[in-house]
C-alpha cells in the first residue's frame, strides 16, 4: 500500500527550509546543505516562480514536503480539498519525504495559522490515528508526524507525549519528525528533563530531525517560557542534545528552520555545517 | 462549544477567558501561556496582511494598518491554509470599516493587490504566435475568440488606482485629480505588471473574458483605441489561443 | 459602422499592433534570470504575498484590548477635498507618534 522502495530518500546529512530569497546562492554554492525543505502550501498555487522555483531546485536536491496547514489533530475531518491539493503536489513533486504536526491549526473553516496543542487522552489518539491513516491512504505513502513545541497542558492528559506519538505510529505505521528545539522547548515549559525525553525516545522512528532557534519569556509564575520562535541560531543546549540524539538513533536526515529574521546565506549554511561534523565528525 | 471551538474562540477574542482545563507545571494557571498561542495567531495573520497590501499599508500607516488587519483576522480569519490567497474579504471589509470610509478609494487599492497575487500564482501559459494573426483575414478575426492567459486580470476602478499604485510602489508623482482608471493586469514570465487600459477598452475585454468573438465584444463596447489595446495584449504574451470554429 | 467598415477598421488596428510587435525588441534576454530569480528589488516582490509558517513569535504583542484604533482625528487628515484625491504617498508621517 506504501511505496516506499522506488523513490529516493533524504540523505542523512544537514537540509535547510528553503527561502526564494537564497534561491541564487543555494545554485552558486550549498556549501554542506543536501537537501531542502519547503512548506507544502507555499507551492499550491497553479504556476508562476514559485513553483517554477520549486521544479528547478527538485532538478538538483532531494525535496522534504512539510505540511503545516492539515490540521491532523483537528477535532473535524481532514479538509478533502487541502488533502487533494496535497495528493497533486505529492504527484508531481515525488518529495524524498512527506512530514506534518501533531497539532491543530483549523476549527469549522477557520485557518489560525498556528501549531495548536492537543490532550494526550484515548480519544485525541484515536482521533490522530484515524486522520494519519486517511492521509498515508490519500497520498500513497508514509508520512513523518513531528512532535510540537508546546507552552501549556490539559488537565485531562492521560499519557505523556512520547507515548502518544508511538503508539500513533504504532498503528498507522507512520514515522516520526524528531524536532530536537522542540523537545527543549517543550520540557524547559513544563518543567520536565529534555536529555530523559531523548533517551525514551523510540529513535527507530526516527526519519528526520529538526532544529531551530527559540526566544526566552516567562510565565505568570516567573518561570522560563520558551518560545519556538525559529528566529535566531540554534541554542547550545538543543546542540548537546543534538549530539545525545545522533549518538543514541544513529545519523538522520537533520533540517535547520529559519523563519523569522532569515539570515544571509553564509549564516544559514554555517548553521548547517555544525549539523554535518556531528552527523559525520569524521568528515569534519 | 466543543473544547477547539473554544480554544479558537478565545484565542481570536483577548476579553473571552482562557479556556478551562489548560494548566502550567505543578497546576499553576496557564494565562500567560495561552497568550503566547493568542499573539501567534494574531501576529502572523497580522504580518501576512502586512505583506499582502504593501500599498493599503502605505497609505494609511503603519499604526493604523495594524489596528485594521487585528480587526479584520477577528472578523474573517483565513478559510484556508493557502495564506498566499489571504485577504479576499479586505475589499468588503474597507468598505464596512467606519474608520477608513473617508477613503474611498482603499477598497479598489486592495482589489488591485489581491489581483497582483492572484496573477502571481496563476498557471503558466504560452504566448499566441502573433504569424496565427498575421495571416489571418478580417472576417475571420472577427469571428474568432481569443483566450487570454490565465494571469491575466481585468479590474474597473472610479478611481486613479493605478495611479496611486505607482505613486507608492514606483515612486511616480501621485495622481492630482480624480479620474477613473480601468487596469489589465500581465504576467511576462513571473513578474504580474499592471496597465493603463485605454478609456473604453474594458468593456472590449469584459465581453472577450466573457467568451465573446471579437465582433460581438466590439460591438459591446464604445468607441475605444483597438490599436493600443490589441499592442498591449500582444506585446505581454496575454493572448494565449485564437478559437475560429 | 457597416460591417465593411468595421472589417477593414480592425484590420488596420491588428496589422498596426502585429508591426508594432515585431518592431519591439525580443524579450527573451536574461530569460534564465528572470525564470528562476527573485524580482527586482522593489518591483514585484511582494506580489506573491505571505507564506505560511511553523514557528511561533515573541516579537509583537498584538493581545489584550490595549490595541485601538487610531483615532478619528487621524483619519480626517486623509479626507479628500472635493474632487482630488489628497495625499496618497505614505501617511504615516502624518500619524501621531507613540
Amino acid at each position: 500500500m506504501l511505496d516506499a522502495t522506488s523513490r529516493a530518500r533524504l540523505p542523512a546529512r544537514p537540509g535547510v527550509g528553503y527561502k526564494p530569497q537564497h534561491f541564487a546562492d543555494i545554485l552558486a554554492d550549498a556549501g554542506p546543505v543536501a537537501w531542502l525543505e519547503i512548506h507544502a502550501e507555499n507551492y499550491m498555487g497553479d504556476g508562476g516562480r514559485p513553483l517554477a522555483q520549486l521544479r528547478h531546485l527538485a532538478e538538483r536536491f532531494p525535496i522534504s514536503v512539510h505540511g503545516v496547514g492539515l490540521s491532523i489533530g483537528g477535532e473535524g475531518p481532514l479538509d478533502p480539498d487541502h488533502l487533494a491539493r496535497l495528493k497533486h503536489l505529492c504527484g508531481w513533486l515525488d518529495p524524498a519525504s512527506f512530514s506534518e504536526h501533531l497539532a491543530w491549526s483549523t476549527h469549522e473553516g477557520a485557518f489560525l495559522n498556528d501549531l495548536l496543542p492537543l490532550p494526550y487522552t484515548e480519544a485525541t489518539l484515536a482521533r490522530v490515528a484515524a486522520h494519519v491513516a486517511q492521509v498515508q491512504d490519500r497520498i500513497g505513502r508514509r508520512m513523518l508526524l513531528e512532535n510540537p513545541s508546546t507552552y501549556l497542558d490539559f488537565t485531562e492528559s492521560e499519557m505523556g507525549e512520547i507515548d502518544f506519538l508511538a503508539e500513533i505510529a504504532r498503528r498507522t505505521g507512520c514515522g516520526l519528525l524528531l524536532d530536537v528545539n522542540n523537545v527543549f522547548v517543550s520540557c524547559t515549559n513544563r518543567q520536565t528533563d529534555p536529555a530523559g525525553y531523548i533517551d525514551r525516545f523510540p529513535h527507530d522512528r526516527v526519519g528526520e530531525i529538526h532544529l531551530g532557534g527559540h526566544d526566552a519569556g516567562r510565565d505568570d509564575a516567573g518561570a522560563a517560557l520558551l518560545i519556538d520562535s525559529h528566529g535566531r541560531e540554534v541554542a547550545d543546549p538543543v546542540w548537546h542534545l543534538y549530539e545525545q540524539t545522533v549518538r543514541l538513533g544513529g545519523a538522520r536526515p537533520t533540517l535547520i528552520e529559519w523563519d523569522n529574521d532569515v539570515p544571509g546565506w553564509a549564516t544559514l549554511a554555517a548553521e548547517a555545517g555544525r549539523a554535518a561534523r556531528i552527523l559525520d565528525p569524521a568528515a569534519a | 462549544m466543543t473544547p477547539q471551538g473554544q480554544f479558537r474562540a478565545a484565542l481570536l477574542d483577548p476579553d473571552l477567558p482562557v479556556p478551562s482545563g489548560l494548566t502550567g507545571p505543578a497546576g499553576r494557571p496557564a494565562r500567560r501561556r495561552f497568550d503566547i498561542y493568542r499573539n501567534n495567531v494574531t501576529a502572523s495573520l497580522t504580518e501576512a496582511l502586512r505583506q499582502s497590501f504593501p500599498v493599503v499599508r502605505a497609505l494609511v500607516g503603519e499604526e493604523f494598518f495594524i489596528a485594521l488587519a487585528i480587526a479584520h483576522l477577528r472578523a474573517y480569519p483565513p478559510a484556508s491554509p493557502l495564506l498566499m490567497f489571504y485577504g479576499q474579504d479586505m475589499p468588503a471589509f474597507l468598505e464596512s470599516f467606519p474608520a477608513a470610509r473617508a477613503l474611498g478609494y482603499l477598497p479598489d487599492v486592495a482589489r488591485l493587490e489581491l489581483a497582483l497575487r492572484q496573477s502571481y500564482h496563476a498557471a503558466d501559459a504560452d504566448a499566441l504566435d502573433p504569424d496565427r494573426l498575421r495571416a489571418l483575414a478580417p472576417e475571420t478575426f472577427l469571428a474568432a475568440r481569443l483566450r487570454l492567459a490565465p494571469a491575466v486580470r481585468l479590474l474597473r476602478s472610479d478611481w486613479p488606482v493605478l495611479s496611486i499604485w505607482r505613486a507608492n510602489m514606483r515612486g511616480a508623482a501621485p495622481p492630482r485629480d480624480r479620474t477613473a482608471e480601468d487596469i489589465l493586469i500581465t504576467r511576462t514570465e513571473f513578474d504580474p505588471e499592471p496597465q493603463l487600459l485605454p478609456p473604453g477598452a474594458a468593456s472590449f475585454l469584459t465581453a472577450l473574458i466573457g467568451g465573446a468573438t471579437v465582433g460581438t465584444a466590439l460591438d459591446h463596447a464604445g468607441a475605444f483605441d483597438l490599436t493600443a489595446t490589441l499592442s498591449l495584449l500582444l506585446a505581454d504574451g496575454a493572448i494565449t489561443d485564437l478559437i475560429t470554429d | 459602422m457597416s460591417p465593411t467598415a468595421k472589417s477593414l477598421a480592425v484590420a488596420g488596428s491588428l496589422a498596426a499592433a502585429l508591426a508594432a510587435q515585431s518592431a519591439a525588441p525580443a524579450r527573451a534576454e536574461g530569460a534564465q534570470e528572470k525564470c528562476f530569480g527573485v524580482a527586482l528589488a522593489g518591483q514585484n516582490d511582494c506580489a506573491g504575498g505571505a507564506g505560511t509558517t511553523c514557528a511561533g513569535t515573541s516579537k509583537v504583542d498584538y493581545q489584550g484590548n490595549e490595541w485601538k484604533l487610531v483615532p478619528a482625528g487621524t483619519c480626517t487628515t486623509m479626507k479628500l477635498p472635493e474632487g482630488r484625491v489628497g495625499s496618497l504617498t505614505p501617511l504615516d508621517r502624518d500619524l501621531p507618534k507613540g
